[in-house]
């Protein structure tokens, strides 16, 4: 936590540098830790990604085998945006999967698929 | 890229007639030997045990709950039930002249005269009705007990359920196929896609039980129910969990359901009323 906060401040002051030399900074896209907590809880509720009732995942009990367990996902997804995509609707990759599509039937919604995203990113 | 997906049309409108051909008979054939090819260890005639066929732990428990089966009472309270006479003094007996041989392995029927897929519960509520008393509710309670006991008496039967060369007949059968096969609600789920595709598999800590001999036990006593159900309550739940509307029990699709999902286990012995978790 520690680290994260002298992160988070060198981030600010990278922000204010860059600020000063008048870019706009671009801090709503770091993986903050609030945000892969948020992740985790939409990835873990019952009701918005439920994504233990099929896959393995850290910090989960009892968790299903339909799909393969969530681990390695930067050496498999390199490409954030191609894990985002799969989540926000597998269909394209298997038009037969079993995986809902979050996205185009609104069981997730897009900030939701985001923040899931950032924490299956980091497993 | 074109030319490709109009080739793939020309074929899929080709191949749609011979695959509507497929007879029910090769429906089943194939439909026995995936799950045998899928559950080499599994003997035949366990698939009427349903997911505990799959999972030894829980079959442990189930087995020590059918020493004091939950759904006995259902049996007794159906039998009173089944011989009380009604108003006009005529009975069930009258309308199930065949009861003590056990009936159940011949439901759901196609009935050539109406047109329709008859199932057990409707059959029971339609002799009410033809006496001049009222249809008991569908998915619990009397009706279920009544199914229950008639159930029992066919215990050890094997399921035989016909689709005749009848153009209505086949058209019900080919509705419940295409319900079991088609994706749903807004979790987007068929039913195959978890009791075909992932039959076996784990869905968080429960084992997802085989199509192939999930009719064979109904009605059951299910302990999350703490109570007795018919196959048609169990549709709906299932429907409800991939957050679909339900249809109706005893409903033109539900029916369908049955007689296709029923004839998928002909062969099998029937073994209900049963318990479930």
């Amino acid at each position: 936590m520690r680290l994260t906060a002298h992160k988070l401040t060198t981030t600010a002051s990278i922000a204010a540098l860059v600020g000063c030399l008048g870019f706009a900074p671009t801090i709503a896209s770091a993986d903050t830790a609030a945000d892969l907590k948020k992740g985790k809880e939409v990835a873990f509720d019952r009701k918005k990604g439920n994504c233990l009732a099929c896959h393995q995942i850290a910090g989960g009990e009892l968790a299903g085998n339909i799909g393969p367990p969530l681990i390695a996902m930067k050496a498999r997804f390199p490409d954030y945006d191609k894990l985002r995509a799969q989540i926000y609707d597998a269909r394209p990759n298997n038009p037969n999967t079993i995986m809902i599509p979050y996205g185009p039937h609104s069981v997730m919604s897009g900030k939701e698929i985001d923040l899931v995203t950032k924490f299956i990113h980091t497993l | 890229m074109k030319k490709i997906a109009t080739a793939l049309s020309v074929m899929l409108i080709a191949a749609t007639p011979i695959a509507a051909q497929a007879t029910p008979d090769d429906d089943l054939k194939a439909f026995r030997s995936y799950f045998t090819e899928k559950f080499p260890e599994v003997p035949m005639n366990d698939f009427k045990n349903g997911v505990y066929a799959l999972d030894a732990s829980a079959r442990e428990q189930w087995e020590a709950f059918e020493e004091f089966p939950s759904y006995e009472i259902a049996v007794d309270d159906g039998e009173g039930k089944f011989h009380k006479k009604f108003a006009n003094g005529k009975g069930y007996a009258d309308c199930f002249p065949n009861y003590k041989k056990g009936i159940k392995q011949n439901y759901p029927y196609f009935d050539s005269d109406s047109g329709k897929v008859v199932t057990m519960e409707g059959a029971i509520n339609k002799c009410r009705t033809d006496n001049g008393e009222k249809a008991l509710k569908w998915k619990k309670g009397a009706l279920t007990e009544v199914s229950a006991y008639l159930t029992s008496l066919s215990r050890g039967h094997i399921v035989n359920v016909k689709v005749p060369n009848d153009a209505k007949a086949i058209a019900a059968y080919n509705q419940g196929k295409k319900h079991f096969f088609a994706k749903r609600g807004q979790l987007n789920m068929a039913c195959a896609d978890c009791h075909y595709y992932y039959a076996g598999s784990k869905i968080r800590a429960d084992i997802l039980s085989p199509a192939l001999g999930q009719t064979t036990g109904f009605p059951v006593y299910r302990n999350k129910w703490a109570g007795m159900g018919t196959l048609h309550r169990r549709y709906a739940g299932c429907n409800k969990q991939v957050r679909s509307k339900p249809f109706k029990a005893q409903s033109d699709e539900y029916r369908a359901l049955e007689y296709y999902h029923t004839y998928m286990s002909n062969g099998l012995e029937l073994n209900g009323p049963s318990q479930r978790k």
